[in-house]
């Protein structure tokens, strides 16, 4: 049997269809899934894509946050199931208080689009398990408000219980506290993160093939659980 | 008909980098003296029936789960008549 991950379409996503397609390039069935629908269709992990969900209004992921298919997630999250949110995702997932903190504007007021480097620093999460601890991938970032903050005692909490799951190298490119680019919850089956692992899963496509491995980790981890 | 008006403003400690490159703009118009700029957004919204306690502890608890991220962001509720009713 295949596993089924679904990936959520937003009024205003953008990389639905490339998540979509990474998923499949890993080996997994992708699923999907409309805002307004509450039913997950018996998926085993959910994918919340990048892009710009009704329109970023009022605060980036601020509206998605509160659609019907949120509820689901936020609630399957809450039980265990996998939920991985790239850049608009990632918003999305700090609106749902699934994740600390919250992504603000650039500090330098730029729009970023780059192939950016990271390093691994939790490869216990369910998105991670492929890579090697300290690793350093390079996949593309692109955001215009992906600025990590959090207050100190938050910032000290994810660094002792490491969940940071990756951190800026060479740059930081938006303001992030302490380079932070992307974040689990404690029990490391919810991550969030700004760079966007689904655009180099193709040697055609992307700067690298890097970000597959979120893919393959996710199809393992949920295997082994099975 | 009454309106009640919801300010959000970035937390003090929250870099606005909005609001430093207006304030940054300044000195280049003209305006001088003018040391620091924060950004933020207003709410007016129009309530039917009578603005009492029930209606305002529901706009709080609106701006708090909605309007406001309060991660980043405070906010004041207060009706139209710029009477201060609460501060977050």
């Amino acid at each position: 049997m295949t596993t089924r991950i679904g990936v959520v379409t937003f009024p205003g996503s953008l990389d639905d269809v490339d998540a979509r397609r990474a998923v499949r390039l890993a080996g997994g069935e992708p699923v999907a899934l409309w805002h307004g629908d509450k039913n997950l269709h018996q998926v085993d992990a959910v994918v919340l894509p990048g892009g710009f969900s009704y329109g970023d209004y009022l605060r980036c992921g601020a509206i998605a946050r509160f659609s019907p298919v949120m509820e689901t997630v936020i609630e399957q999250a809450r039980a265990g199931m996998p939920v991985l949110g790239i850049c608009n995702g990632f918003q999305v997932l700090c609106e749902s208080h699934l994740l600390p903190g919250a992504l603000t504007r650039n500090d330098h007021l730029h729009f970023v689009c780059r192939d950016q480097r990271l390093r691994v620093e939790n490869t216990a999460t369910a998105w991670t398990g492929d890579y090697a601890e300290g690793e350093e991938i390079t996949v593309p970032l692109k955001n215009g408000e992906g600025g990590y903050v959090a207050d100190e005692r938050t910032l000290d909490e994810l660094e002792a219980e490491g969940r940071v799951v990756f951190r800026y190298l060479d740059v930081n490119p938006n303001g992030s506290r302490r380079d932070i680019a992307g974040i689990c919850n404690e029990a490391g089956n919810v991550v969030g993160l700004m760079p966007h692992p689904e655009h180099a899963v193709e040697a055609l496509t992307g700067p690298t093939t890097d970000g597959l491995g979120f893919f393959t980790s996710v199809l393992k981890k949920l295997v082994a659980t099975s | 008909m009454a309106r009640v008006v919801v300010d959000v403003m970035l937390k003090p400690e929250i870099l606005d980098p909005q609001g430093q490159a207006v304030q940054r703009a300044l000195p280049r118009l003209g305006y001088q003296g003018i040391t620091d700029v924060r950004q933020g957004k207003r709410f007016e919204l129009e309530l039917e029936g009578p603005v009492d306690d029930a209606a305002l502890a529901r706009v709080r608890q609106l701006a708090e789960t909605f309007l406001a991220n309060t991660v980043i962001e405070d906010f004041t509720v207060r009706v139209e008549e710029d009477e201060e009713v609460t501060t977050a």
